[in-house]
C-alpha cells in the first residue's frame, strides 16, 4: 500500500445558505481545494462525494456525474462515486478516495462532502435524518435522533453521575472556537446559562446541545505521499484510514453509552498509524449533540469511560488544554451538513497541521484525528493525519 | 403643489388573547415565546366582524377626523390578504358604505402585508397626476395563523385608513416614495387554502430584511437623507424583533422606532401594520417631524415613504376620532375557547 497525502484542501462557509444550491456548494469547495494546491481538472482521476440525502433535501439523486459535470470536468469522463453512510458520509467518502489512491490505482483524487438541508422545512429534515436510524424499529416507532441521543445521554448521567452541566460546557466550548472559524455557521459565544436556559428538546438535551442544520460542502484533494511535494509545500500525511460498524439501532447495544463502531474503528486506527491515544494533539470528534462528544472522547481512548463529562469540566479538551477537541467549532457551532462533516473535520486538521489555522491555532500540533459518526453509532469512521 | 395625507383613521377589534393563552393550550413555554417575538398579546375580531366590517370603521374614522364629504373621494383600495370574497371588492362594500359611491374608482389588492402602502401609492399618483381630488387607501386584516402554528401567536385583526390629497389640506407631506420589490416566495396562500404557510426562518434575511433594509436605503439616498434627519420610523412589524434588528442595522435608534411600535400589544395585523405604526406616530406628532415609514409583504416587496408633517396636523385631532393608544386600552381579553369561537375555528 502507498502512502497518501492530502495536498489540498476547500469548504464553503456553514449555515444557512438561501441562495446556493449544492451544486454550487460542491464546486465552490472543489474549486478552493483544487486552487490550494494547483492541480487542473485534467490531473483529478476520480472523485468520491459524501452525501447523506440529496433526494430527500433536494429531490436530486445521481449526484457523483452532476457534481462532475457542474465541477467542468464531464469532458474528461472520470470516475465519480456518491458515498452514504448518513452523517459519517463524508467521512466514508474520504476513506474510499485514501483507499483508491493507496492502493495505486488512481494517482490524484478529491474527496468531497456535501449537504444541502435548508430547501426543506425542519419537520421534512428530520424526518430526512431519521433515516439514518433503523426506519422500522426505531423511526416508525417516533424515535429521532435528539430522542435516541438524549437516552444515551439520560443513561450516560444515571451512571457516570455526567451533569446537565458538563453537556453545557461541550457547547461552550465549541461555540468559543467557532468565534474564530470564518467558514462557521454560530460565530457567537454562549454561556452554560444559555444552553440551560434554551428550548428543550428532548429531555434532558436542548436546541443549545444540537448541531443545527446546515448548508455546506468541503473537498480534499488526495495524492501519493512521494509525488505529493509536486502540489504542495505542506503535505499532510493520511497515517490511519479506518471504519467500523455496529448495530444500526440503539436498543441492540449491550451499552448504548458506549459506540462499539468508535471504539473499533479507533482501535484500527491507533494500529495503523502504531500510535495511541495519548499521541493525539487533536481531534475532531463528531458532537451533533454534546452527550455525543462525552461519548466520543471516552470511546477513542482520550480517556476512561464516564469521564468524559469531568475531562470537559476540566478544560482538558480547549485550546490550550491537553487535547483540543473541535478547533473548527464541532458540528454543534460550525454546522453540520451531515455529508461535508467527515470531510470539513479533515480540512480543519490540515489547516492545525499546516499552521494556518489563525485564532484558534494549536500551538506545535502534529498528529490530528478525525471522529466521523453515521447514525447513533452503527458507522463509525476514524482518520489520523500528521505533519 | 404638495400632496400628502390630509386624513387617517384606525380601527383595531377590543378583543385581545395573550401569548400566555394560546402557549397554555399547546403546552408551550410562553416566555420564550413572548421574548423571542416581543409581542405580549394579539387583538382578535368579534364574531361577525371581517376585512370589510374593520375597513368600513378605519374608512369612517378617516372621513370623520377631517370632516371630509366622501364624493370628494375618486379612489378607493383595500389592500388585504384576508377579503372575504374571492371573487367580489370589499373596495365596493366600503366606499358605498362611506357615502362615496359612485363616482370614484375601486379596487382591492393583495401583496401580503404591504398591499395597504401600495394601495397609498397608488392614491399619491392619482392626486399627484390630478386625476382625482382625494384617494383613501386602506389596509386591513383578520390575519389568518394555523392553529399551533408560529403564526398563531402573532396573527391578529385590524385596519387603518388613509386619505391622500393635495394643497392647504395636507397634514403630512409625501415627500417621496419608491418600492423594491423581487420574488421571494417566503410566505404564501392558495386558493381554497384556510391558512398561509411560511419558510420559517426563510422570512426573515432574505425577505424581511433585504427588503426593507434595501428600500429603506435607496430612500435615503434619494431624498439626500440620514437616519438623523428623521424624528421617527415605522417599520412593518410582523413581531418586536425583526424591526428593532432592521432599525439597528440601518442606524435608527430606539426612541425614533419605539412610537411607532405597536405590535407588542397589538399582534402583527398583516396589511394594517406598518400603517397602524404610522397612525400612532402620527397622534403624536409636531409640525415639521420628519418620518420614515417602509412596509414589509412577503413575496416579496417593501414600498418606503417620507412624510414631513405639516401645522395642519393639529386641526385634525378631534376627540371623536380614537387614537391607536385609545384603541389599544382598555381591552376585553379572550380565553382560548371564545377565541376559537371568535375566529371561526369551530367548525360543526
Amino acid at each position: 500500500m502507498r502512502e497518501v497525502a492530502v495536498v489540498g484542501v476547500g469548504c464553503t462557509r456553514f449555515g444557512e445558505l438561501w441562495n446556493r444550491s449544492l451544486r454550487d456548494l460542491v464546486v465552490e469547495a472543489g474549486i478552493e481545494a483544487l486552487e490550494d494546491c494547483g492541480v487542473g481538472g485534467e490531473e483529478i482521476d476520480a472523485l468520491f462525494v459524501g452525501n447523506m440525502s440529496s433526494g430527500q433535501f433536494t429531490k436530486q439523486e445521481h449526484i457523483g456525474c452532476l457534481i462532475a459535470d457542474y465541477a467542468g470536468l464531464a469532458s474528461f469522463h472520470i470516475p465519480s462515486v456518491r458515498v452514504e453512510g448518513a452523517c459519517a458520509s463524508g467521512g466514508l467518502a474520504m476513506h474510499q478516495a485514501f483507499l483508491a489512491v493507496a492502493s495505486g490505482y488512481y494517482d490524484v483524487v478529491v474527496a468531497a462532502g456535501v449537504e444541502k438541508m435548508t430547501d426543506v422545512s425542519t419537520e421534512d429534515a428530520t424526518d430526512a435524518l431519521a433515516a439514518a436510524s433503523d426506519r422500522e424499529w426505531e423511526g416508525f416507532a417516533g424515535a429521532t435522533f435528539p430522542g435516541l441521543y438524549a437516552m444515551i445521554a439520560r443513561l450516560h448521567m444515571h451512571r457516570y453521575g455526567t451533569t446537565r452541566e458538563q453537556l453545557a460546557l461541550v457547547s461552550v466550548k465549541n461555540h468559543a472556537n467557532a468565534v474564530h472559524n470564518p467558514k462557521a455557521q454560530y460565530r457567537r459565544n454562549v454561556s452554560v446559562e444559555d444552553v440551560l436556559n434554551s428550548p428543550i428538546v428532548a429531555d434532558p438535551l436542548r436546541v443549545l446541545d444540537c448541531s443545527p442544520i446546515t448548508d455546506g460542502a468541503a473537498a480534499v484533494v488526495l495524492a501519493p505521499l512521494d509525488i505529493a511535494s509536486e502540489y504542495t509545500d505542506t503535505p499532510i500525511r493520511v497515517k490511519a484510514s479506518a471504519c467500523a460498524t455496529s448495530t444500526i439501532s440503539l436498543h441492540d447495544r449491550e451499552d448504548i453509552t458506549t459506540l462499539d463502531a468508535t471504539k473499533e474503528a479507533a482501535k484500527r486506527a491507533y494500529s495503523m498509524a502504531h500510535i495511541s491515544p495519548a499521541d493525539v494533539d487533536i481531534a475532531e470528534v463528531h458532537d451533533c449533540f454534546t452527550i455525543a462528544e462525552i461519548c466520543a472522547i471516552e470511546d477513542l481512548g482520550f480517556c476512561a469511560k464516564g469521564e468524559g463529562g469531568k475531562m470537559t469540566e476540566d478544560g482538558e479538551t480547549e485550546i490550550g488544554g491537553k487535547i483540543p477537541v473541535n478547533t473548527s467549532g464541532g458540528l454543534k457551532a460550525c454546522g453540520h451538513p451531515v455529508g461535508a462533516t467527515g470531510i470539513k473535520q479533515i480540512v480543519e486538521v490540515v489547516q492545525q497541521l499546516r499552521g494556518e489555522a489563525g485564532k484558534r491555532q494549536v500551538d506545535g500540533a502534529e498528529l490530528a484525528l478525525t471522529h466521523n459518526v453515521g447514525g447513533s453509532g452503527g458507522t463509525a469512521v476514524v482518520h489520523i493525519l500528521s505533519r | 403643489m404638495v400632496v400628502g395625507l390630509v386624513s387617517y383613521g384606525v380601527y383595531i377589534p377590543r378583543y385581545r388573547i395573550k401569548i400566555e393563552e394560546i402557549a397554555r393550550v399547546w403546552g408551550k413555554d410562553p416566555e420564550p415565546i413572548i421574548r423571542g417575538l416581543r409581542v405580549r398579546e394579539k387583538s382578535a375580531p368579534d364574531i361577525d366582524e371581517d376585512t370589510v366590517t374593520i375597513a368600513v370603521e378605519a374608512a369612517r374614522y378617516s372621513v370623520k377626523r377631517a370632516g371630509i364629504d366622501p364624493r370628494r373621494i375618486g379612489a378607493l383600495y383595500v389592500g388585504s390578504e384576508s377579503h372575504p370574497y374571492a371573487v367580489k371588492p370589499t373596495g365596493t362594500i366600503v366606499a358605498e358604505a362611506i357615502g362615496a359611491t359612485p363616482h370614484l374608482t375601486v379596487a382591492d389588492y393583495e401583496f401580503a402585508c404591504k398591499a395597504g402602502t401600495a394601495a397609498m401609492q397608488t392614491c399619491y399618483a392619482l392626486v399627484k397626476a390630478d386625476m382625482i381630488d382625494l384617494g383613501m387607501a386602506i389596509g386591513a386584516d383578520v390575519s389568518q395563523g394555523a392553529p399551533n402554528d408560529a403564526l398563531e401567536f402573532t396573527a391578529a385583526a385590524g385596519g387603518m385608513a388613509a386619505i391622500i390629497g393635495k394643497g392647504n389640506d395636507v397634514i403630512a407631506e409625501i415627500e417621496h416614495t419608491l418600492s423594491y420589490t423581487t420574488d421571494t416566495p417566503d410566505f404564501w396562500r392558495r386558493e381554497g387554502q384556510p391558512y398561509p404557510e411560511h419558510g420559517g426562518r426563510f422570512t426573515g434575511e432574505p425577505a424581511y430584511f433585504k427588503h426593507i433594509y434595501n428600500a429603506t436605503k435607496m430612500l435615503l439616498d434619494a431624498t439626500s437623507t440620514t437616519p438623523e434627519d428623521y424624528r421617527y420610523v415605522v417599520f412593518h412589524q410582523p413581531n418586536g424583533k425583526f424591526p428593532m434588528n432592521v432599525a439597528k442595522k440601518l442606524g435608527f435608534t430606539e426612541q425614533q422606532l419605539l412610537p411607532g411600535l405597536v405590535v407588542g400589544r397589538l399582534g402583527n395585523t398583516y396589511s394594517a401594520s406598518s400603517m397602524i405604526g404610522l397612525a400612532a406616530v402620527l397622534d403624536k406628532a409636531e409640525p415639521g417631524d420628519r418620518i420614515l415609514m417602509t412596509s414589509f409583504g412577503s413575496g416579496a416587496g417593501s414600498d418606503t415613504f417620507s412624510f414631513v408633517v405639516r401645522d395642519t396636523i393639529e386641526k385634525i385631532r378631534v376627540k371623536e376620532v380614537p387614537t391607536v393608544e385609545e384603541l389599544l386600552s382598555s381591552p376585553i381579553y379572550l380565553d382560548y375557547a371564545l377565541y376559537a369561537k371568535h375566529k371561526n375555528k369551530i367548525k360543526f
